[in-house]
């Protein structure tokens, strides 16, 4: 029988059929982050149990630690009881743990690929919905709740009823100004954001295999905000190119077997799903949301809808007006969706000679360790800061506020991060979703801004 | 885990499509507040004036709903965030129960963790919920049996759900789930062991 990518790796982790439609499934890597990870450690020490397989879990400081130049942890003190709880509990239970300040933190979807812990054809679990994330390189990844993690802990597996298959094809080359943020976002608003919901979603077409990597990581990560748990690429040679030499990859003769094995995932040829889309990316103009939802996404130069009068009213727009010129306070470039090296590059590559506009606050959060070390070889820390904006330390930062950074009280903000929900960023804070390089022009324009008309 | 068998009571009815889980509870509360009160910062954002007094706006601030343990909601209920804290929030207000159309996943993985039941009935049902629990002008009551699968409207109309078979086991037993997956040690044992010879680079 044709098999999808999805199918061959669930089936590579099924240890036992529960009945039901219900499969117990093996977790290859699991990974906590400090909102949750080290009372989840510290629970499992209390029940009496332990943590099955330490080596195969790893944790990073990323929700609640501060992102401001300088920070060593939390800026408030119950933040840092969150950090130490998951030092000491990491610690304790043999957890290896990529600490503030040392090499290897970032947010737990940019370092899971970024360190080769997500390889294809693993199970990748973690407490955050946008597990979904790791697919990118062909995982099987998903979020999981505060008992899940706990089971994982406990038995390094995880209970599982079988998603139904969806194929969303992006064919075309990408228009210049248009990246992989503008694809997922018209796909999240051409299928609606409960779309996806009971479905593991492979991306395929023309111009997903042209995606780099790290767009690659971006697409996948909305999969969560189409309703999909699960979101996946095919592994290929940009997927092996990109993986080879990080620290967590097979070496050697290990990485030709694994080799051999991650050319056998792909869809088969003639594998059905039982839903299909298609998006031509060719036609896509950048896209940007007006709404409270990230499936109230239009085309940057279209607009505003006449729907959701309470979205509307909710973020101080009107219907049949257009969306560009509408002005703007704050600008974040950041989080686990666009924070990669690719992203910085895209957003520098507007920023850069010019000036952020003086009555906007503009952030550039780097997704870890790695990347702002990256950047900073690049130059780009400095074309940011010459730019006007502030080049801060790795994290989830604004996209979430969990760390106590938070948008103004109806204050409107261009946020390259994922949920723009009612309160997401702040209490009654207006978030539009948009790619990185449309944040960045938006910023020096002062108001929602058309990126086209910055690049050459 | 709480037992889960014939619940009877009070019915209240959210209308509203999407509602995120930040929207049930706000990552302040989920960081910060300690379970046990979680239940009175649910939906915090809508519930609550500026003042901290109730905003009679709010659907579930209407006095008939007040005590209910039945929540009727409409599509993709706990869309979003993984945050289990959710629930815990719900079921802090007193619910046992959420009938929706569909679910956020994670969501709904996250009630039967909580002994919580979340049904699915068809669109038009759920419709029909909220239209019959938004006209009543006084509390209405539905009934949920598990064992037969079968809600019971306020209006005696009766509709049988879907659930499989392992959860609504674990919610008839209040079985813990980690207990369950323990006594499988030996076949997990044995899988990572021929994994090992299958997948070596896989293990660290």
């Amino acid at each position: 029988m044709a098999l999808t990518l999805f199918d061959k790796v669930w089936n590579a982790h099924v240890i036992a059929d529960l009945g039901g439609g219900a499969a117990l499934l093996h977790v290859d890597r699991h990974l906590l982050h400090d909102l949750g990870g080290g009372k989840a450690l510290a629970e499992v020490a209390e029940r009496g149990l332990r943590v099955r397989d330490p080596e195969l879990t790893f944790a990073t400081a990323d929700h609640v630690i501060s992102s401001a130049p300088g920070r060593t942890g939390g800026a408030h003190d119950w933040a840092q009881v969150l950090v130490d709880s998951l030092r000491l509990e990491s610690r304790k239970a043999g957890v290896r743990l990529f600490d503030v300040g040392g090499d290897e933190q970032g947010i737990v979807h940019v370092i899971g690929p970024e360190l080769g812990i997500t390889q294809p054809g693993t199970l990748v679990v973690c407490g955050d919905s946008h597990t979904c994330t790791n697919g990118a390189l062909g995982a099987l990844g998903f979020g999981i709740g505060a008992s899940e993690i706990l089971h994982v802990l406990a038995t390094q597996t995880i209970e599982q009823r079988k998603p139904r298959t969806m194929r969303a094809r992006f064919e075309g080359e990408l228009p210049k100004g248009v990246y992989a943020k503008d694809l997922i976002l018209a796909l999240i608003g051409k299928v609606g954001m409960a779309g996806g919901v009971g479905y593991a979603v492979e991306y395929a077409g023309a111009a997903v295999r042209a995606l780099g990597m790290e767009g690659r990581l971006t697409l996948c990560n909305l999969s969560i905000e189409l309703g999909a748990k699960v979101g996946m690429v095919a592994p290929d040679e940009t997927t092996y190119v990109w993986l080879k030499g990080r620290r967590f990859a097979p070496q050697g003769a290990q990485w030709e077997a694994a080799l051999a094995w991650w050319k056998t995932l792909p869809s088969d040829p003639d594998a059905s799903f039982e839903r299909e889309v298609e998006l031509d990316a060719g036609g896509l103009a950048p896209q940007i949301t007006w709404g409270t939802s990230p499936e109230d996404t239009i085309a940057v130069d279209a607009a505003i809808p006449a729907a959701k009068p309470e979205a509307l009213e909710y973020m101080g727009l009107a219907a049949g007006r257009p969306l560009a010129g509408t002005r703007i306070d704050r600008v974040f470039i950041g989080s686990c969706t666009n924070s990669r090296l690719s992203d910085l590059r895209a957003a520098a590559e507007v920023a850069r000679g010019r000036k952020v506009a003086p009555h906007v606050q503009a952030w550039v959060v780097p997704g870890s360790v790695g990347v702002k070390r990256a950047a900073e070889r690049e130059g780009l820390d400095e074309v940011f800061l010459a730019a006007g904006f502030e080049w801060r330390e790795p994290g989830c930062s604004l996209c979430v506020g969990a760390n106590g950074e938070l948008v103004e009280p109806g204050a409107r903000c261009v946020s390259t991060s994922n949920r723009n929900f009612v309160g997401r960023q702040g209490p009654r804070a207006r978030t539009h979703l948009a790619s990185p390089a449309t944040a960045a022009a938006c910023a020096l324009a002062g108001e929602i801004a058309d990126v086209r008309r910055f690049l050459a | 885990m709480e037992k889960f068998i014939v619940l009877d009571a009070t019915a209240a009815a959210l209308p509203t499509p999407d509602v995120d889980t930040d929207l049930i509870i706000r990552i302040e509360r989920c960081v910060r507040t300690p379970r046990a009160e979680m239940g009175r910062w649910a939906f915090e954002m809508a519930r609550y004036r500026a003042d901290g007094s109730e905003d009679p706006g709010f659907a579930l601030n209407q006095a008939r709903f007040h005590g209910a343990q039945i929540l009727v909601a409409a599509e993709n209920f706990g869309c979003g965030s993984s945050r289990e804290m959710a629930v815990w929030a719900i079921a802090g207000m007193g619910f046992r129960c959420v009938i929706a159309p569909s679910f956020g996943e994670i969501f709904y993985g996250n009630c039967f963790q909580n002994g919580v039941l979340a049904i699915r009935l068809p669109a038009q049902a759920v419709d029909g919920l909220l239209k019959t629990l938004g006209a009543a002008s006084a509390p209405a009551r539905i009934r949920v049996d598990l064992p037969a699968q079968v809600v019971t409207g306020p209006d005696g109309k009766t509709h049988r759900f879907d659930i499989d078979s392992l959860r609504k086991t674990a919610l008839l037993e209040g079985l813990d789930a980690i207990g369950m997956t323990l006594t499988r040690e030996a076949e997990i044992t044995a899988w990572q062991a021929t994994d090992r010879k299958r997948r070596p680079w896989v293990w660290l």
